[in-house]
C-alpha cells in the first residue's frame, strides 16, 4: 500500500485471528526477510484494548514491543485466539540478526490513520499504516 | 482531496481553509506554500488533514501548515497547532511518533580543501564509530537508575560524564533540558525498547552527513559559518523510547475520549485537556523522550568527534567542532504568544516543523541574540540542506514556526520502483558524495526523486516570512541508517 510518508499493509483472512496474525506477518515483512527466520524459539504474545480496531493496533505495538525491547525476529505466529478486548497468540522465530535476516526498515508503530478492519464478502480485510 | 475549490489566497505564499470548508472545525487552516506545493498537498490529502487538525478542542487563532506540508498520520507533516494551555488538548499525534526527531549541526574549522585527504578514512571510523540501523545496540550502556537521571536532567547529564562540552548545552533548544519531565510516567515497556539506544542513528530517513558550506548569505559570518567549510549534520530523534511513549498514550488518550465528550474526524488525533491526568502525564513522559532525543545526538556528536580527533590527528576542540545548533521537528512546548492583542500560554505543537524564533524572545540562547535562533534543514539524500535563522514575522504568523526538511513526495514503493539502490550510490558517488548504507532499498527510498526540492520549501518560506537563509551545504559523505 502506498502512503507519501509512511508505508501501510493490507492483510486478508477467513477469521478475525487469521487476519490479525496475517497483519503481524505484514509489518514483520516490511522489517525483515521472513523466509530468512528460523522458527527456534516461541514467544506468547498478549494485547488489550477496548474495541477491535485499538486490539488490532495495541496487538501489533506488542509485537513490535518484543522485536525491539528483545531484539527478537518473527517469523511465524499461531492464529490470534481472541476474545472482546483480548488478543493472544505465540510467535515463532530466533534472536534478530542482522547479518543474516536481510533487514529493511525500522517501524516505529503501528497507528490508526487511515486503519481498516471490516468483513468483506465472507472474508476479513484489514488495513495498517505504520509510522517509519 | 478537493480543497483547491474552497482555498482562499490571501498573499503570495499563504492560503486559508475557511472555517465551513468542513463541519467541526473551530478555527481555519492556513497552509503557507505556492500554487503548485499547495496542489501536490491536495492531491496527496495532506489538506483534508491540515482542516481535520482545525478540528481540536482549544485550539488557537489556526490550523498551520509550512511549506514541506505532506500526508501524515493524523497530523499532517510540517503542521503546526497551538492550544490554549489552559482550556485546550494536547495531541499526542500532534507531536509524533519520533519525539523530538531532530537536526544538528556541527562545525568544523576545517576548509573543504584541507579535509579532503582524511575523509574516507574519517567515514570508516565514523560508519564502525557510530551504531546505526535496525536492532543495533549503543555504545554506552546504562543502568535503569542512570536513565532515569538523564532522562530528568537531560544532556548535563552526559556532558557531567564527559560526554559532550559543557557549552553544547546552550546550544540546545531548553539548555538540553526540556523542563517538566517525570521519569516514573514512563511505561516499563518504553525503558525495555529505549534502553541501549542511547547514541544510535536509527534508520529510514536518520542520517549523519559531512556536508560542505557552498553558499553564504549575511547572516553566515555571525554563526561562524564560511565558504567550503567543512560541517557535520545529525538527523535522529528518540528510538525506541519515543516510539513506546506515543504509542502508550494514544491508547490511553483513545480510551479516555470519551469522557471528555470529544469528537474528532481522525482517531490518529487523540488528545487529552492539557490539564488532565492524562494530559500532564502524557506531557512529562514526552518531556523525558525529549530529553532522550538530545542525550542521543549529544552521544552521538561525542563519538563523531573522537572519529574526527583519529582521522585528522588533532583534538576536537583544536578542529573547531562547535555544535551550531540542535533542532527538534517533532515536539509539543508551552510558549506565551500574542492572539489578537493579548498574551497568552499556549502549548504549541511542531509536527514536522521546527521552531524559528527571533532575537528577541528569551528563549533564544545569548549567543544568538544579534541573529536570532538557528534553524537547521536537512535536504533530501544527495542534496543541499540550509541554515536559517528565526524571523519576527514567523513569530507573528505562524507561533515562531518554519518548516523541517524537503518533505517526501513519493511513497517509499514509488520511489523503490523509479530508482534502485545500487544505480543510486553510483549516481552519487559520480557526483563526489560517499554513501554508507545498510542496505540497498533503504538507499533508494530515500532518493532525491522522493523529496520535494528543499530550495523551492526554503525559498518559500523566506518569501512568506518565516525564516532566514544563512547557508547552503553540499554533501559529501552520507551515513545513513
Amino acid at each position: 500500500m502506498e502512503h507519501t510518508a509512511d508505508v501501510g499493509i493490507r492483510a486478508y483472512g477467513a477469521g478475525l485471528g487469521e487476519v490479525f496474525r496475517n497483519c503481524a506477518l505484514g509489518m514483520m515483512s516490511l522489517m525483515l526477510d521472513l523466509e530468512k527466520v528460523r522458527r527456534e524459539k516461541r514467544i506468547r504474545i498478549e494485547a488489550e484494548a477496548g474495541d477491535r480496531e485499538a486490539l488490532l493496533v495495541a496487538w501489533l505495538s506488542e509485537v513490535l514491543f518484543h522485536v525491539e525491547a528483545e531484539g527478537f525476529a518473527f517469523g511465524w505466529f499461531t492464529e490470534v485466539e481472541l476474545s472482546d478486548e483480548k488478543a493472544a497468540a505465540w510467535g515463532w522465530g530466533e534472536p534478530l540478526d542482522p547479518a543474516r535476516h536481510g533487514l529493511k526498515l525500522e517501524v516505529k508503530a503501528p497507528t490508526y490513520h487511515g486503519l481498516e478492519l471490516r468483513e468483506d464478502g465472507g472474508m476479513w480485510v484489514a488495513q495498517v499504516i505504520f509510522d517509519v | 482531496m478537493g480543497y483547491l475549490e474552497v482555498v482562499r489566497q490571501l498573499d503570495d505564499f499563504t492560503w486559508e481553509i475557511p472555517r465551513d470548508a468542513q463541519e467541526g472545525m473551530r478555527v481555519p487552516g492556513v497552509v503557507f506554500a505556492d500554487r503548485a506545493l499547495l496542489e501536490k498537498a491536495d492531491a496527496d490529502n495532506a489538506l483534508q488533514q491540515v482542516a481535520n487538525v482545525a478540528c481540536l478542542p482549544g485550539i488557537v487563532k489556526a490550523s498551520l501548515a509550512m511549506p514541506d506540508i505532506h500526508w501524515g498520520y493524523g497530523f499532517p507533516i510540517g503542521g503546526v497547532a497551538a492550544t490554549d494551555a489552559e482550556e485546550g488538548v494536547v495531541s499526542p499525534g500532534g507531536v509524533g511518533y519520533d519525539i523530538s526527531c531532530g537536526v544538528r549541526l556541527i562545525k568544523t574549522a576545517l576548509s573543504y580543501r584541507e579535509a579532503a585527504g582524511k575523509l574516507r578514512e574519517a567515514l570508516d571510523l565514523l560508519e564502525a564509530g557510530v551504531p546505526k540501523g535496525l536492532g543495533t545496540k549503543g555504545r554506552l550502556r546504562m543502568g535503569r537508575r542512570e536513565m532515569e537521571h538523564m532522562m530528568a536532567r537531560g544532556a548535563k547529564e552526559l556532558v557531567a560524564r564527559g560526554i559532550g562540552w559543557e557549552e553544547d548545552l546552550e546550544a540546545m533548544e531548553e539548555r538540553g533540558c526540556y523542563p517538566g519531565a517525570d521519569p516514573s510516567r514512563v511505561s516499563e515497556k518504553a525503558y525495555a525498547r529505549g534502553r541501549d539506544q542511547v547514541g544510535t542513528l536509527g534508520a529510514g530517513n536518520h542520517f549523519l552527513e559531512l556536508q560542505v558550506v557552498e553558499e553564504v548569505y549575511p547572516l553566515a559570518e555571525r554563526l561562524g559559518l564560511f565558504p567550503e567549510q567543512l560541517v557535520i549534520m545529525v538527523h535522529s530523534g528518540s528510538r525506541g523510547m519515543g516510539h513506546q511513549i506515543c504509542t502508550d498514550f494514544i491508547q490511553i488518550m483513545g480510551s479516555t475520549l470519551g469522557k471528555y465528550g470529544y469528537r474528532l474526524p481522525d482517531r490518529q488525533l487523540v488528545c487529552a485537556p492539557v490539564k488532565s491526568r492524562e494530559g500532564r502525564e502524557y506531557l512529562a513522559a514526552m518531556a523525558c523522550a525529549a530529553n532522550f532525543a538530545m542525550c542521543n545526538r549529544e552521544a552521538i556528536t561525542h563519538w563523531i568527534r573522537e572519529c574526527f580527533e583519529r582521522a585528522f590527528r588533532a583534538s576536537a576542540r583544536s578542529l573547531g567542532m562547535e555544535v551550531l545548533y540542535d533542532v527538534s521537528h517533532n515536539l509539543a512546548k508551552f510558549e506565551p504568544h500574542e492572539v489578537e492583542g493579548r498574551n497568552r500560554m499556549l502549548l504549541v505543537h511542531r509536527k514536522g516543523a521546527t521552531r524559528a524564533f527571533p532575537a528577541s524572545r528569551p528563549e533564544v540562547a545569548e549567543r544568538y541574540s544579534r541573529t536570532g535562533q538557528p534553524v537547521i534543514i536537512p535536504g533530501d539524500m544527495g542534496s543541499h540542506s540550509f541554515v536559517l535563522v528565526g524571523t519576527e514575522e514567523a513569530l507573528r504568523k505562524s507561533f515562531g514556526s518554519t518548516c523541517h526538511g524537503a518533505g517526501r513526495q513519493l511513497s517509499r514503493k514509488a520511489a523503490k520502483k523509479k530508482v534502485r539502490g545500487e544505480e543510486l550510490r553510483r549516481r552519487l558517488e559520480d557526483r563526489g558524495i560517499m554513501v554508507r548504507a545498510g542496505h540497498p532499498a533503504g538507499l533508494a527510498e530515500e532518493a532525491p526523486e522522493a523529496y520535494k526540492d528543499v530550495r523551492e520549501v526554503v525559498e518559500i518560506c523566506e518569501g512568506a516570512g518565516l525564516s532566514r537563509r544563512v547557508a547552503r551545504t553540499r554533501p559529501v559523505a552520507v551515513i545513513k541508517g
